[in-house]
């Protein structure tokens, strides 16, 4: 069961990955297999347009292990176009251009790398669209 | 055994099923320094720098996040469904792993993943013009549907040397197919090479070493030269048959000069310079000289694209836009807006983000 687990999560971190319920239409982001509004199985893979706006946001000044280079960070909470609410880090922006409300486009950047001889670990962050 | 030293048969590569780009996609970082700041630090405050600024990637981007948002944008353009995408090759000499391929991951974030060929490309600043070639032939023959070649670098000068002032961030990636379907189609290319030490890195060092006495004339002026003439030569072409050329760029000045020694006008370069922008990015230099092309192009024009990477050759190639292209220019960020997406730094900041400074 590893494998599989891990290639999705993977998938899921790369691009933004999650599911579709087939009965209600909902979209689930995490994949949880099961839809939270009418408990029927949702294992149909969909591929979130990355597209968003900021709910809430904070700068995190005392980072767990792996991100110090990158202090501080703007962590927010995104509401995606098609519904879920996720936590990820903001990117090419400064703290004092963040608002509420402002719309924001998926991208895949560096999270934390593992020393100079481990592995770089790859995820989704949010910035502002490039073009308005 | 006496040596066969004939003239070889010049002709362009082409191959059986013409091949086009099917796509298109340019990435530059959001981050600038300005070469006068790189100059008032080592040698005080100086107005001959070879660019105007460099962009800087920042801390959290490589070559694989920045080859991945260049793939995205082919795709906004292409209308392809990834799994039908049968190589993704990444050119470059900022790998971020000496073993583990970019490409996979690439090949793995845009869905192209697993029944797909994926390889790490290398050969100094034209690693990506010989993923382009590698590409037409794999389309060209039959072996595949679609390929992905992409150029990418975020290049390391050692601070105060003189590739400082240059070293940028920033690529390319383009989507072959056939030409049917193409929004370019590719009537050619060339390549020229020789052994020729200009410009090297050992395989543990982080930084690059140049032999001043090689870089211009009979390196960069050379093959550059060679390769394009030779190919207009094949092609029965000449350099008012076209609308844009796309010369690799160091700096402003080579590729100015090569355009003039070879007979083309400054407006036919205008567009797809960018090099006093965004510095030298290296395998990425001429390939977004192309995007900026593409981006502003009409049907029937004619590009003539000569790329040249250290060590030393140059690939050059000749492509006609078709009428697709007009379809597909504003479905992704332009690469004037990329280069209009900009914040300048300090160098202070530019050493934090390139790792220049170590944390104890
Ligand atoms: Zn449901």
């Amino acid at each position: 069961m590893q494998v599989p687990r891990n290639w999705r999560l993977q998938k899921q971190r790369y691009s933004l990955i999650g599911e579709v319920c087939e009965h209600c239409g909902v979209k689930l982001f995490p994949p949880r297999d099961v839809c939270p509004e009418c408990s029927h199985g949702a294992q149909t893979l969909y591929q979130f347009t990355g597209m968003g706006n900021i709910h809430s946001f904070s700068q995190v000044f005392d980072p767990p292990n792996g991100h110090i280079e990158n202090t501080p960070f703007i962590v927010a909470l995104i509401q995606l176009e098609e519904g879920p609410m996720v936590t990820a880090q903001l990117t090419d922006i400064d703290i004092e251009h963040v608002e509420i409300g402002m719309e924001v486009e998926m991208v895949t950047r560096k999270m934390s790398d593992d020393g100079t001889e481990g592995m770089i670990i790859y995820g989704y962050k949010f910035r502002p669209p490039i073009v308005d | 055994m006496t040596i066969d030293n004939r003239e070889p048969d010049l002709q362009a590569m082409k191959p059986d099923i013409p091949v086009g780009i099917v796509g298109y996609g340019a990435y530059i970082p959001r981050y600038r320094l300005p070469a006068e700041d790189i100059a008032k630090l080592w040698v005080g405050p100086s107005n001959r720098v070879p660019v105007t600024e460099k962009s800087v990637a920042g801390i959290d981007e490589d070559v694989v996040t920045m080859s991945i948002e260049a793939a995205r944008n082919v795709l906004a353009r292409a209308d392809v469904n990834p799994i039908d995408i049968g190589a993704v090759w990444v050119g470059s000499e900022s790998h971020p792993y000496a073993v583990k391929p970019t490409s996979t991951i690439v090949a793995e974030a845009i869905g192209a993943v697993p029944n797909t060929q994926a390889a790490d490309w290398q050969f100094a600043c034209k690693a990506g013009t010989e993923a382009i070639q590698a590409s037409t032939g794999f389309v060209g023959s039959g072996m595949t549907k679609y390929a992905l070649a992409i150029g990418m670098d975020t290049a390391q000068g050692r601070p105060g040397d003189a590739l400082e002032y240059t070293a940028g961030a920033g690529g390319a990636a383009f989507l072959l197919g056939t030409a049917e379907e193409s929004v370019a189609t590719i009537e050619g290319s060339f390549s020229f090479v020789t052994d020729t030490p200009d410009f090297w890195r050992r395989q543990n060092a982080k930084y690059p070493q140049h032999s001043k006495r090689f870089t211009g004339e009979p390196a960069y002026f050379k093959h550059i030269a060679e390769c394009a003439e030779q190919l207009m030569h094949a092609l029965g072409t000449k350099p008012t048959d076209y609308a844009y050329a796309i010369f690799h760029q160091p700096n402003s000045k080579f590729p100015q000069q090569v355009a003039k020694v070879l007979g083309f006008t400054t407006e036919q370069i205008a567009t797809g310079l960018l090099a006093a922008d965004v510095g030298n990015v290296y395998a990425g230099s001429a390939l977004l000289g192309l995007t900026a092309v593409l981006d502003v192009a009409q049907t029937g024009d004619r590009i003539l694209l000569v790329s040249f990477g250290s060590g030393a050759g140059s690939d050059a190639f000749d492509l006609s836009v078709n009428d697709r292209l007009s379809l597909c220019q504003t479905l992704a960020p332009t690469t004037k807006d990329y280069i209009e997406r900009r914040t300048v730094i300090d160098y202070a900041t530019y050493a934090r983000y390139r790792g220049k400074l170590a944390l104890i």
